[in-house]
């Protein structure tokens, strides 16, 4: 029940929208969401027939990318403690 | 972008587990208090990824495991009355009260009927203007929005044969009277999708009265490894904060619309949560102005007496203190097709998902 999982919007029809979810449709109220901002093609998270969060795109983008920078930072750090014998985290 | 792929990707995983083992120098437990931690966690064996310095514990946020068993009971009293249809999320439906369930009073012949949103017990309430229409609402900040819907939507439609018998709970209270009462914790890996509607600034006062870090955490495994790392990383360099790993769902201010309807239907009170007694203003109640859509001002009922199961360890299960495995019941006597207590019956429990997952 607790379960929310990321859906894209297939379409929209007053304040209620179609949603897929792998390759299952359901119908989802918008109505806790800024209709405006809102559109096909976005990814809503789906809880209990209601969207409750429009997913942000640039922010997932910036989650994987932040570990990507984190990876390479790791990867230094790691060499400098190889060439410095010396724990540095 | 799907939104999970990307989270799952196995060479990160190892990576950042890899990184983990190499920030941790102290023993540091961490509690999840998301029931779906809970089930991602065991589900993608993050415990086998962990080094031995740090542990993982559930904690209360499993909304079936800390539902009362008289809420059990008194909802079994309301599919009694005359003319009355019970509806109700699927995960309650089999959660042991005193002496039967909702599922074996719908095989007696109770009108109990499982649905999957608020929305379809109103679309009931409006195909049935002979019936009396219940739901029951059960859940946290994420939830609880649902049901304020629910409401607001059968005024506005003039369904007066709907209500709802709530047991709505909010998380703040009880990870503080966890602290409070000692239980031996580090750090918070915050709910994911409480904190999309309630925001993050609802955690600031962990760190604040008490030291504690709070990271809100995804799902996926990469979030769920993230999440840790930053904890571990807070306590090992003595800076806890409340930070947001899961940024593509949760903004610090929240969902202000799902707010505004939790504020105009509910009321904070008093609520009694399993492991932990009654804390105060943990729960919502539905409010004067809609008071015809609260099951519990509509309809007087004699409950039966409570009854609590003996031998069940739920309680301090949920509390972090101990472990499914503790439990002399567990996969002997108590199984999620014959539960025992309400920790085996959500797929969210740390006992079910204990039992489903575990390699053990
Ligand atoms: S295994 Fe069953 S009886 Fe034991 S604590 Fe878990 S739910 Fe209760």
């Amino acid at each position: 029940m607790c379960l929310s999982v990321p859906a894209k919007i297939e379409s929209i029809e007053n304040d209620m929208a179609v949603c897929s979810v792998g390759g299952a449709t359901y119908r989802a109220s918008l109505l806790m969401l800024d209709m405006n901002e809102l559109a096909i093609g976005d990814y809503v998270l789906l809880h209990t027939g209601f969207a409750i969060q429009k997913i942000s795109k640039e922010d997932a983008e910036e989650t994987l990318k932040l570990f990507d920078e984190f990876e390479d930072f790791n990867e230094i750090l790691d060499e400098e403690e190889r060439i410095s014998g010396r724990r540095i985290v | 972008m799907k939104y999970i792929d990307e989270y799952r990707n196995k060479e990160k995983i190892l990576s950042l587990s890899a990184q983990i083992k190499k920030i941790s120098t102290k023993k540091v437990r961490l509690m999840e208090v998301c029931g779906g931690h809970t089930m991602a966690i065991q589900r993608f064996g993050i415990p086998d990824l962990l080094p031995e310095t740090v542990e993982l514990v559930s904690g209360p946020g499993c909304p079936v495991c800390v539902t009362s068993r008289s809420y059990i009971d008194k909802a079994i009293a309301y599919s009694k009355l005359p003319n009355i249809i019970i509806t109700t999320y699927g995960d309650l439906i089999r959660v042991p009260g005193s002496t039967s369930s909702l599922d074996k009073e719908k095989a007696k012949g109770a009108n109990i009927r499982i649905v999957y949103s608020v929305l379809d017990a109103l679309k009931i309430a409006q195909d049935n203007p002979d019936k009396k229409i219940v739901f029951l609402g059960i859940g946290f900040e994420t939830t609880a929005p649902g049901s304020a819907a629910g409401i607001i939507k059968a005024q506005m439609a003039g369904l007066f044969n709907f209500s709802v018998f709530s047991a709505h709970k909010i998380m703040p209270p009880p990870m503080a009277a966890l602290i409070d009462e000692g239980v031996d914790i580090q750090g918070y890996i915050g709910p994911g999708h409480v904190s999309s509607i309630t925001g993050s600034h609802i955690f600031d006062f962990i760190p604040a009265k008490y030291g504690l870090g709070v990271v809100i955490s995804g799902f996926e495994p990469l979030d769920l490894m993230q999440s840790i790392y930053m904890l571990v990383n807070q306590y090992e360099t003595k800076s806890p904060a409340v930070e947001i790993q899961y940024s593509r769902a949760v903004k610090p201010e929240g969902n202000i619309k799902a707010l505004e309807m939790l504020d105009e239907v509910f009321l904070m009170r008093d609520d009694w949560w399993r492991g932990l007694g009654i804390l105060a203003n943990s729960g919502l109640g539905i409010n004067e102005k809609y008071a015809s859509f609260d099951a519990e001002k509509q309809f007087e009922v004699e409950v039966e007496i409570l009854k609590e199961d003996k031998g069940c360890i739920c309680g301090t299960i949920l509390k972090g203190i101990s472990k499914p495995s503790d439990c002399k019941l567990f996969g002997k006597a108590c199984t999620p097709a014959e539960p025992v207590g309400a920790c085996m019956v959500s797929n969210e429990g740390a006992c079910a998902a204990h039992y489903k997952y575990s390699r053990e």
